[in-house]
């Protein structure tokens, strides 16, 4: 379970973050992660909830925003059909990931004295 | 603070980070990059299911390597070995003449950058200027970690069932080649169906190339072999005199 991995990632960083405003604790947390990006929601949220406990983060708020798949052509961008094959529905070049893999921490809400 | 009645109250302070959370991981993968590229190395992320044929097919290159089609071929590879719990891999590996170490993970279920680069220093690899790195088998986790490898190969056997690669499709999203093993075992295989596959992979694999092969009957070795001496050609030429990585005065990390 790579969840608890990328959490432990988001308290560091979050860590970093309160120690540089001079938090005394975090309200909120705002998580952005793509469709694909290999995470499943349900687990990091458990996760969270496992590892936060005695954190900065223990009582925060922890939103998760979900980031759709966009496949898109390497040479003309046309956008390809998810689920389909991985081909220019135009031009027939590759297509990339433009976006549905990102795992971003998007907004941190402290307490500030 | 509140200043207007000395309450003690905080203020809310909202940051905008847009940060991935994989930023860490990926600084060390390019740290580790560099270390390869002043070798000369490459290196490659070999993932795939447990049982999948791994390390039956490293055993395999080496034997080909060895006396096999590629049979004295300048190249000469080394392993690193992601396993939870045993060293039995790299046993197997360095019995089959590869200079080879093994990361316990314990618990963790992939390699990152950072265990990679641990290791690195703990393996001697001697003239070898090809690295593969094992990782731990599982066809989820690893995927979204970069190590700063050259290429990202996936092992798929046959009987792990066609529909694999859409069940699983991050790992076959980011891989650029798929082995596709045990295929002597497909006389045995009644109900698989190759073009399932075939489309499964073309729909989720965007850099499509696929071989298969049999650690046992030898099928397919030649063209993965030549595969590896396509990625070899395709790097960057080392460049001469590069600082080795113990002889960098400027290293910016402790041993």
């Amino acid at each position: 379970m790579h969840e608890y991995s990328l959490v432990r990632a988001l308290l560091d960083r979050v860590d970093a973050a309160v120690r540089e405003h001079g938090a005394t604790s975090v309200a909120a947390l705002r998580v952005r992660i793509g469709e694909v990006a290999g995470v499943e929601m349900e687990l990091f949220s458990s996760a969270f909830e496992l590892a936060r406990a005695g954190t900065t983060s223990a009582a925060a708020d922890l939103e998760l925003v979900s980031a759709p798949a966009r496949w898109e052509c390497t040479s003309c961008r046309v956008e390809a059909p998810r689920g389909g094959v991985l081909r220019c529905p135009a031009c027939g070049d590759p297509v990339r990931l433009a976006a549905g893999d990102e795992i971003v921490l998007e907004r941190i809400e402290m307490e500030v004295p | 603070m509140c200043n207007d009645c000395g309450c003690g109250d905080t203020d809310k302070v909202s940051v905008e980070i847009h940060e991935s959370l994989l930023a860490g991981n990926a600084a060390q993968a390019a740290h580790n990059r560099e270390h390869f590229a002043a070798r000369g190395m490459l290196a490659l992320n070999l993932m795939g299911s447990p049982g999948s044929g791994k390390t039956a097919l490293l055993e395999a290159t080496a034997r080909a390597l060895a006396v096999g089609p590629a049979a004295g071929s300048p190249h000469h590879l080394a392993a690193l070995s992601g396993d939870l719990a045993t060293d039995h891999d790299g046993a197997r590996l360095r019995a089959a003449g590869i200079p080879a170490a093994t990361i316990t993970t314990g618990s963790a279920c992939h390699l990152d950058a950072k265990l990679v680069h641990h290791a690195l220093h703990h393996l001697d690899l001697g003239d070898a200027d090809t690295l593969v790195i094992e990782n731990v088998g599982n066809l989820v986790c690893p995927a979204i970690y970069d190590l700063g490898e050259a290429a990202a190969v996936v092992a798929l056997s046959v009987t792990e069932g066609e529909d694999k690669p859409l069940k699983y499709p991050t790992m076959f999203h980011g891989a650029d080649l798929v082995l596709l093993t045990k295929v002597d075992l497909l006389p045995h295989l009644p109900g698989f169906r190759m073009a399932v596959l075939e489309d499964a992979l073309a729909r989720t694999m965007p850099r499509l190339r696929v071989i298969r092969i049999s650690a046992v009957t030898g099928e397919g070795l030649p063209g993965w072999i030549a595969w590896l001496e396509e990625q070899r050609s395709a790097m960057p030429k080392r460049i001469a005199a590069a600082p080795g990585h113990h002889e960098h005065p400027a290293h910016p990390h402790a041993h």
